[in-house]
């Protein structure tokens, strides 16, 4: 288990140094000068160079590259162009509304899903099966920005319940906190919801038809206990690869909902940076999402082992 | 900090017992500032936020455009123009206690014009020679050549005055001498601002504003819709006005703005150097079908490049009417009867993405194919404003009186006029009113006649708000939420 740890903690490294290029060199090639942009059509040609100057945006790539990659591994991720302020402040602020957020959405999104998908797949056929395949062909379909509309028509517009969006921020309670956070996570739980349930149930049945499933029912198991003891744990492979990536995409692929909602997420924050050419801020959240994809996978890989023994010894 | 968020919470508390009026407010706006220190960045959005409230220049704007004192009391202009001597309000304290005099005033317009500054707007500046303190409370400005504009110029936001200690960390934790008081930044969210107790003018109605940020513009309507927000004074999406208009919760305020929306051409490029061309252009345009088309019938059409609602404008749209028969008839006579392809790149605002669809229409009618380019706003500095590759774009100049820009040649639209550039450096020297309108008409008609940009209109300001609020800016004289004057009615 340590060696099997070991390898893909080392294969996480290489991810991530070839990661940091990719992005640094992207990010260098899009057109555009944040100095220019934050003066605008006004500013004569000598105040731009002297904020470029000021913003160290006059030293080549390389030198820039480097007091990057060293900043960030000391921790230090730089100073915003546009706000100003440390760059890991920024981020750290946001990621208080994101993780929250996907990990709300994603407790949603399994809490449905667990009982949905086994449900289906322990009365495989009934209309109660029927019923479950065609919602969740209509939760993957809904657009979830759609969907949040609607969620914001009903209960915020129209009851009252909720506001239409923002976030008080935690001091201001945690209750009031998961209030604000509710319809958004609804919103991205539930697509997130009909394709986990649907994993879950076509991945119980694949176990359901093999050969130890036959074996533990002549050993004269019920079907129920068949199905919780042997089955279900044996189904779970499938469904944590699609939480790993669910969650990553959760935290990184809200910006949408964030927009709808207009909470100030790690997405937003991204795509505001990217309109102002806050390359410092982009280079760096796109760089932490990474880490965080990576991260995620890594930890599935581990749980894979856990739930699969055979898997600790493979390449 | 914490402190600033207790009592900002016993007011709340204490208020929310009363039975008085409503005495907080809340202000959407689409952009966050990026920082709140108007004198390093061009951004809209942080004069939204912090002009007239938390910063004062020596002068201001006041909602119609007119200029009156600020932090000047009054002011006399030497007879030839090259000096003027102000004389400053006493017992006026900045937000941290410390006393405002005649060294803020020259610390804050030297840091505005030396060499290395970083003010978007340091041409504001250039004609000032030196600032002198006479004494604590009188400050003399020389000048190298009279201008007129100067009092005008002292009033944007760029030009405000604060004290040294406060200036490298304006950015994230601004201190000014305004009515309210910097409390509370939560990026990506809102910016919170207290009342001053201590304020030298009338004290304001509200004890707290907050500004909300909320860029998506469905998120916005239903932000109003909710009562999230008290008033979106810039509402992103004309389309969805008439609503508003039509519930009696809500008051719909249309102004003016400074933003002359121009197609601007580039002057030097292709066929757009013979004005006969500039001039089908211009004519092939039909600005009603703009206005109605992309901006839901909001805005005021133009002739030339100046605001519609300053005492010297002329209307100048007759010269450019739209006439496509005589728009082929002029293509034809400049060599190109069959017409030519150019490239019409075009910025995120709606007015220029939706007006970009209808001119390209309309330029297809006599013969001019057009390439849209959908850019964003990074890319359109680079590639159009400073890379000058393009054809045609569309894009509004917000900045108030920016006639100056037709003196330089280098600009954008690459118009170089000797007539024009006399006019404009002469204009500086001009104080005396009835001449500075004269020059300033005369100016307007020959640009207009010269068709150096296709003018199409005054970009409107709509703003949607909470029928019980009162005194917020119907006009945008400069891009500001002014709330000195603002309050709850019973």
């Amino acid at each position: 288990m340590l060696r099997y740890g070991l390898r893909r903690a080392a294969s996480m490294l290489v991810s991530l140094a070839v990661a940091s290029v990719v992005i640094f060199c992207a990010i260098e090639v899009v057109p555009g000068d944040p100095a220019q942009y934050m003066l605008g059509l006004n500013a004569s040609p000598d105040t731009v160079a002297a904020l470029r100057a000021e913003l160290g945006l006059d030293q080549q790539p390389v030198t820039r590259y480097m007091s990057w990659i060293t900043g960030m591994l000391r921790g230090d991720f730089g100073i915003s162009y546009t706000y100003r302020t440390p760059v890991a402040q920024m981020v750290a602020d946001r990621l208080w509304i994101s993780l929250p957020l996907a990990l709300y959405a994603l407790i949603l999104s399994t809490a449905i899903a667990f009982p949905v998908g086994i449900m289906a797949a322990a009365r495989r056929g009934s209309v109660v099966d029927m019923g479950v395949i065609g919602a969740t062909q209509l939760g993957i379909a809904v657009p979830n920005f759609w969907f949040a509309m609607i969620l914001v028509v009903i209960f915020a517009i129209n009851l009252g319940w909720f506001s239409a969006g923002g976030f008080p921020g935690w001091e201001g309670g945690l209750l009031a906190g998961i209030k604000a956070l509710t319809l958004p996570a609804i919103a991205l739980a539930l697509p997130q919801a009909s394709i986990l349930a649907r994993v879950m149930r076509s991945a119980l049945i694949d176990t359901l038809g093999e050969d130890f499933v036959r074996t533990a029912r002549a050993k004269g198991l019920s079907r129920r206990q068949v199905l919780w003891r042997h089955a279900l744990r044996n189904a779970l492979i499938p469904v944590l690869t699609i939480i790993g990536l669910q969650f990553s995409f959760l935290l990184a692929g809200a910006i949408i909902i964030e927009n709808v909602f207009y909470l100030p997420g790690l997405g937003r924050l991204v795509f505001q940076a990217i309109a102002a050419r806050d390359l410092i801020v982009v280079e760096s959240v796109v760089m932490l999402l990474v880490f965080a994809v990576i991260l995620v996978t890594f930890l599935v890989d581990l749980a894979y082992a856990w739930v699969d023994p055979r898997l600790r010894g493979a390449r | 900090m914490v402190r600033h968020i207790l009592s900002a919470t016993v007011l709340a508390a204490l208020l929310a017992g009363g039975a008085w009026a409503k005495t907080d407010i809340t202000l959407g706006m689409q952009l966050e500032p990026p920082h709140l220190d108007p004198t390093s960045a061009a951004a809209a959005a942080i004069d939204e936020v912090v002009y007239a409230n938390v910063y004062e220049g020596l002068t201001r704007f006041t909602s119609d455009g007119s200029v009156v004192p600020g932090l000047a009391e009054s002011w006399e202009i030497a007879d030839d123009g090259l000096s003027y001597t102000f004389k400053l309000r006493r017992g006026v304290l900045y937000h941290d206690g410390a006393t405002f005099g005649a060294d803020d005033v020259k610390f804050s317009l030297d840091r505005a014009r030396v060499e290395d500054s970083t003010n978007a707007q340091k041409a504001l500046f250039a004609a000032i020679d030196s600032v002198n303190v006479i004494d604590d409370a009188t400050v003399e400005i020389t000048l190298t050549k009279p201008n007129g504009a100067l009092l005008f110029n002292l009033a944007w936001g760029d030009a405000i005055i604060i004290d040294e200690s406060d200036a490298s960390a304006l950015e994230t934790t601004p201190v000014g001498t305004g009515p309210f008081k910097f409390s509370n930044w939560v990026q990506g969210d809102r910016v919170e601002l207290v009342k001053n107790p201590d304020y030298w003018g009338d004290p304001v109605a509200l004890d707290k504003a907050t500004f909300k940020f909320i860029s998506d513009p469905t998120a916005a309507f239903a932000a109003m819709m909710a009562g999230d927000v008290d008033a979106f004074p810039v509402f992103p999406a004309p389309e969805n006005l008439a609503q508003f208009e039509a519930d009696p919760r809500f008051t719909v305020l249309v102004g003016s703005t400074e933003g002359e929306t121009i197609l601007s051409t580039n002057n030097k490029a292709g066929p757009f150097v013979d004005v006969r061309v500039r001039k089908a252009v211009a004519h092939a345009i039909d600005r009603q079908a703009i206005i109605d088309g992309a901006m839901f019938g909001y805005g005021t059409p133009i002739g030339s490049h100046f605001a519609p609602h300053n005492p010297a404008y002329v209307d100048l749209t007759a010269n450019s009417t739209y006439d496509p028969e005589l728009s082929k008839k002029l293509l034809t006579e400049a060599g190109y009867a069959d017409g030519f392809t150019t490239t019409l790149k075009l910025p995120p605002p709606s007015y220029a993405r939706r007006g970009g669809e209808i001119i390209a229409a309309q330029l297809r009618a006599v013969g001019i194919q057009t390439e849209i380019s959908n850019l964003e706003w990074a890319q359109w500095l680079e590639e159009v404003f400073r890379g000058k590759d393009f054809g045609l774009t569309i894009v509004s100049h917000t900045e108030p009186m920016d006639i100056g820009i037709y003196a330089r040649p280098d600009y954008y639209f690459q118009y170089d006029d000797a007539v024009v550039q006399a006019m404009i450096s002469g204009l500086d020297a001009i104080t005396d009113p009835d001449d500075r309108t004269e020059v300033l008409q005369a100016l307007q008609e020959r640009i207009s006649e010269n068709y150096v940009n296709g003018y199409l209109f005054q970009l409107a300001k709509t703003g949607v708000a909470n029928a019980k609020i009162q005194g917020l800016w119907q006009n945008s004289p400069t891009q500001a939420n002014d709330l000195t004057g603002v309050s709850w009615a019973e």
